[in-house]
């Protein structure tokens, strides 16, 4: 069975600070079957990178997961022990991070880091360990000779090309993409994606892919989930959402990219400024930028449920689902 | 005058009648050392005889990647970088010739900048007020001190900062983003500038506010304000500006009407540019783009040939060797291409 294999249920993830808790992640639920790949959209403070580090447990202070619980095939990975924690982050589930520069360490070559990886999750030869690095390397397009590089003697899209290809040197399940093309130029992240497509064909791990961008999401994703100021708002198949977005802020976030085929008509966007977490307010945490607010919004933030016609669709929003 | 006309390398002087309101620049070629030689310095060609001209409420946009020169063709207008060749005229006059009575602030009241980070762009121990207090002031002779606070609100107001009497108090730290580039618009606009000069205005921002951002510049566009839109995104070019130029290492390879040169891209960079633009609804073929892999070139004065050659499906043998001459493909679009028609050439040394 193809199975789930990631399930993240009631996780609520808060930031300590001195002017209050801010509730980054508030009650988001959602599964991740084998192979499958989930986008997750939202804008800057939405939440969205604070879910990707939960999910191999690598929040520390101020964040606090204060409430629910991230199981992987089964185990709860709020509940590791660290040793096993330890094996199971990159092993089973990786993560690419925004800025490929921060990512690699500046001082060691990019083949001392490959290797440095499976060295420490398994009990390999040296020379073994060279062997696969190297592999690695040339899955992504880079040629094994960069093995005595440094991070910065490469260019940009070459650098996030040896981050993936970390990510990928254990064969893990899961791959979590944390904006792993927004610092890069339109035509490199364009061979990015495509390596991305090939590699995900060839070697079936699911991806959490995360980012801003509509556009690129629906270019590889199976599901794509929307987040506004911590709460998932709606989440359906790629095609229906994109093809008819039901909450008010998926709406409006996908009339807030010009096209540069379809008609050139005045966008408007979405009005106001995004929600300063630490002044929620009661009731729907749109409100305030929302089209089509009534009184019904000001009692409580609604639920994710399902659309009637179409159940894979659910929206969080009073106006569309009537509760 | 014709659109057509004012992107020609052309050196004919302008007219002083139709010259007012307009930025022109000519050949500009501008060379950064890239090493500290005392003999045989060595030069790298960020910008490479690049011609355009801007006017007053219309929007010009350069699209290109990073290092392409499309934020140091906008830095030489300020005074920034010197030329090594070409000119930069407003109205008229050569900006970097001071025989000419183009004083620094004078040039400054005229031609403003915005910057892609408004975190850093804003002082962060002044106030809203602060930033607007000191243009107004410097700008504005013909203002009376007790007149300011007057204007500094109706422009807070204007670019939707409300309300004023209560942002005027505010600390940078205070806004959120969007609300510090319309800070950043507004104070440009204090000066009583014609010409802004906005280099990746809402690259940094969040995606639901940077439509507001374009809207605004949109609304002073319609009041008569020049823009200079610098941008990777060649979809917000084509939304915001009625022309859009295409750079690539330091060339201008494209550019004309923003829909002609966005519908019907016609050299093979802007081709794939286009191509490699995420869009939501577009399938995508399996076969991409962009195999051309390779790096982008580094350009010296000794360069020679299209600087797009090596990534280049079309290449032939003559494009490593000469610039393609100038195509002029439709009525307002050009480009530098061997691959376009003969037919289609217009000559360039007539013009000249």
């Amino acid at each position: 069975m193809s199975g789930v294999l990631l399930q993240i249920k009631n996780l609520c993830v808060d930031y300590v600070t001195d002017a209050g808790t801010a509730r980054a992640v508030n009650d988001v639920s959602f599964n991740i079957a084998a192979g499958e790949t989930i986008g997750l959209a939202g804008e800057s403070g939405c939440g969205k990178s604070t879910l990707a580090f939960a999910i191999t447990n690598l929040h520390s202070a101020p964040a606090l997961i204060s409430e629910g619980s991230i199981l992987f095939e089964g185990r709860d990975v709020l509940c590791m022990p660290d040793d096993e924690l330890r094996r199971f982050r990159w092993a089973e589930a990786s993560m690419v991070f925004q800025s490929a520069m921060n990512a690699l360490n500046p001082v060691i070559t990019i083949g001392e880091q490959l290797i440095d990886v499976i060295l420490a999750h398994n009990a390999v030869s040296y020379e073994e360990a060279y062997g696969r690095a190297e592999s690695s390397l040339e899955l992504v397009g880079i040629h094994p000779s960069r093995m005595q590089s440094y991070a910065h003697q490469l260019s940009g899209g070459m650098r996030q090309r040896v981050v993936i290809a970390i990510a990928l040197i254990l064969r893990p399940k899961l791959i979590v993409m944390d904006e792993p093309t927004t610092a890069l130029d339109v035509v490199v992240e364009r061979e990015i994606m495509d390596q991305l497509y090939e590699l995900k064909a060839e070697l079936g791990f699911a991806i959490l892919f995360i980012s801003h961008d509509l556009g690129l999401m629906g270019e590889i994703t199976d599901r794509i989930g929307v987040m506004y100021a911590g709460n998932l708002v709606e989440m359906g198949t790629t095609s229906g959402l994109l093809a008819s977005p039901q909450h008010p802020y998926t709406q409006g976030l996908l009339a807030s990219f010009p096209t540069i085929h379809g008609p050139k008509t005045r966008l408007e966007g979405i009005p106001g400024n995004p929600l300063n977490l630490l002044e929620i307010p009661e009731g729907c945490y749109f409100q305030d930028r929302c089209n089509k607010k009534t009184d019904e919004c000001l009692l409580r933030q609604p639920e994710l449920i399902p659309l009637q016609k179409q159940p894979s669709h659910q929206v969080a929003c009073v106006e569309v689902t009537g509760l | 005058m014709s659109q057509s006309q004012h992107f020609e390398g052309g050196t004919q002087s302008p007219e002083p009648a139709d010259s007012f309101g307009v930025i022109e620049v000519n050949d500009l070629v501008i060379d950064f050392p890239i090493d500290a030689a005392l003999l045989n310095r060595r030069y790298l060609r960020a910008v490479n005889h690049v011609s355009f001209k801007l006017v007053a409420g219309q929007a010009l946009a350069i699209v290109g990647e990073s290092g392409s020169g499309k934020s140091t063709c906008a830095r030489a207008l300020t005074r920034l970088y010197k030329p090594a060749s070409g000119s930069l005229r407003l109205d008229g006059s050569d900006i970097n010739d001071p025989t000419q009575g183009l004083s620094r602030i004078e040039l400054a009241r005229q031609i403003q900048m915005i910057f892609q980070d408004p975190f850093s762009s804003l002082n962060p121990i002044h106030t809203v007020g602060h930033h607007l207090h000191r243009p107004f002031k410097l700008h504005r002779p013909e203002l009376a001190e007790g007149e300011f606070t007057d204007k500094i609100h109706e422009t807070l107001a204007r670019v939707g900062l409300s309300p004023p009497e209560l942002i005027v108090n505010k600390y940078p730290h205070e806004l959120s983003g969007g609300q510090r580039q319309r800070l950043a618009i507004a104070r440009a606009i204090s000066t009583g500038a014609r010409f802004i000069l906005a280099d990746e205005p809402i690259s940094m921002l969040d995606v639901s506010i940077r439509l507001g951002i374009l809207n605004l510049m949109a609304d002073m566009k319609s009041d008569g304000i020049g823009f200079l839109y610098i941008t990777h995104d060649i979809a917000t070019a084509r939304y915001f500006a009625e022309e859009t130029a295409v750079m690539y290492v330091g060339h201008m390879v494209e550019w004309g009407d923003s829909d002609s040169v966005t519908q019907n891209p016609r050299h093979p960079y802007t081709q794939l540019l286009i191509d490699a633009v995420p869009e939501v609804g577009r399938a995508r073929t399996k076969k991409s783009v962009s195999r051309s892999k390779s790096q982008i070139p580094l350009w010296t004065a000794d360069s020679k040939g299209c600087p797009f050659a090596d990534r280049c499906p079309l290449v032939e043998d003559r494009c490593r060797t000469e610039m393609p001459s100038l195509t002029q493909v439709a009525n307002n679009h050009f480009a530098r291409c061997f691959a376009l028609d003969d037919s289609e050439k217009i000559d360039t040394k007539q013009v000249k």
